[in-house]
């Protein structure tokens, strides 16, 4: 077996389609997770229980099952109920839907750690509710949990490749489409392999710095 | 859906997802606490080589991994994985890498006094690992790994993406023959919550009863 470097010139092309979509991925499905997770990190402290009970089953049971399943349900059960998105619609908003349940504790815990003081003087001061949360409380949990988010935005890019099995462009379905067309396998996979390394190695040496630089 | 699909697939689909889910975990289990010693070893070459492992086996996406094992692996060595083995391999090496972190962790957080008196009783470096810092480290470790086991759980979901008759290739059998896609998925993911609830419920035990070895008692 030898590595063929005409191969990996070969699949440059087709290796850069899959790096955009798998960047366009991220960045749209980390958005709707942060929103998202917000939303749900809101109703679990919600004063209502049937808003607060809901909310609580429906993040433990996105969480507890697999992206994969998930996928495939949005995938081919959306159409029958009339919704028709593409597949990278559809794969955006699963995984964003999926780590939205992840980042709503990050959003719980970070709330939680603002002093009970932050919150009897928003009450002193007669603050409305939007304005306690948006100038009081929303500030200073972002400082806490910005490095835990970023976490997950690293954990959301490893599981991009998920979406390959509906069919999104992304890296591997690039690599598998060449594949497929020049009976090349090891080339292709592995520059997708050493691609994932080199995007989330210094991301997450960016979020230590991050965390350390925050904690002070 | 017809009781011939649910026990001709679904059935032995769950009983897969569950070997899948053993295997992967004895083998991350075994891949953590080697690799987790590793990085607390004195020669800075061992530490090295087990932070190189940690970093490239979660810097990478398990799918690509797997992908990789099954069609990059058999042409250089010569021999090929049956799909359900180089699942296990893809899944227990890179939740080990993970693991080896939990490790690594529980390690450093027992008292240094604990393995100071190791060293004034003039222990091994292997009889201190075994006999005071393991006993200590092992049930810190297990609410981690719990939440891990369920990240495991769910990662062999991809197998069926390599043709493995888990029970998310079984649900995409059951909607090719029937078409009633929202069931069977609802159906199948439901699966997956019990078996996950499953995990969290034996590891919560498996908590309860080491840390009662230690004298700890959980609330």
């Amino acid at each position: 077996m030898t590595w063929d470097w005409s191969a990996v010139a070969d699949f440059m092309p087709r290796f850069w389609d899959g790096v955009l979509v798998t960047l366009q991925i991220l960045v749209l499905g980390s958005l709707l997770s942060f929103t998202l997770g917000l939303v749900w990190a809101l109703g679990l402290r919600s004063g209502l229980r049937y808003v607060r009970w809901p909310v609580g089953l429906v993040t433990e049971f996105i969480r507890n099952t697999p992206l994969l399943v998930q996928l495939f349900f949005l995938f081919f059960v959306l159409p029958e109920w009339g919704v028709q998105f593409s597949a990278l619609t559809t794969g955006t908003i699963a995984i964003g839907l999926h780590y939205s349940t992840y980042t709503a504790q990050v959003y719980r815990a970070g709330i939680d750690a603002v002093p009970a003081g932050q919150w009897e003087a928003a009450t002193a001061l007669s603050l409305p509710a939007h304005r306690t949360w948006t100038a009081v409380i929303l500030p200073q949990a972002v400082r806490r949990i910005a490095p835990a988010l970023g976490n997950y935005v690293i954990a959301m890019l490893k599981d991009t490749p998920l979406l390959a099995g509906i069919g999104v462009l992304e890296m591997l379905q690039q690599s598998r489409l060449e594949s497929a067309a020049t009976f090349q396998y090891t080339e292709p996979l592995t520059v997708v392999g050493i691609a994932f390394i080199l995007i989330a190695y210094p991301a997450s040496l960016l979020v230590r710095t991050l965390e350390r630089r925050l904690a002070r | 859906m017809t009781s011939g699909l649910w026990q001709n697939w679904v059935l032995p689909g769950i009983w897969i997802t569950v070997q899948l889910t053993l295997y992967s975990a004895a083998l991350a289990t075994a891949v953590a606490f080697g690799v987790g010693m590793a990085r607390t070893h004195r020669s800075k070459a061992v530490r090295f080589l087990a932070a190189f492992y940690t970093e490239v086996f979660r810097g990478t996406s398990a799918l690509v991994l797997m992908f990789w094992l099954f069609f990059v692996l058999p042409p250089l060595l010569g021999w090929q994985l049956v799909p359900m083995w180089a699942a296990v391999l893809a899944l227990g090496l890179s939740y080990g890498a993970y693991g080896a972190e939990i490790v690594r962790g529980a390690l450093n957080a027992v008292a240094p006094a604990q393995r100071e008196a190791g060293v004034a009783l003039s222990f091994t470096p292997w009889q201190r690992m075994r006999l005071i810092l393991l006993p200590q480290a092992v049930p810190e470790t297990i609410p981690s790994f719990c939440n891990l086991a369920v990240e495991l759980l769910k990662g062999t979901a991809l197998v069926s993406l390599l043709g493995v008759g888990d029970v998310s290739f079984a649900a995409y059998l059951v909607r090719l023959a029937t078409q009633e896609s929202a069931q069977i998925y609802t159906v199948t993911l439901v699966i997956y919550f019990v078996l996950a609830f499953l995990i969290t419920r034996s590891m919560k035990a498996l908590e309860r009863k080491t840390k009662a070895n230690l004298g700890v008692v959980v609330k």
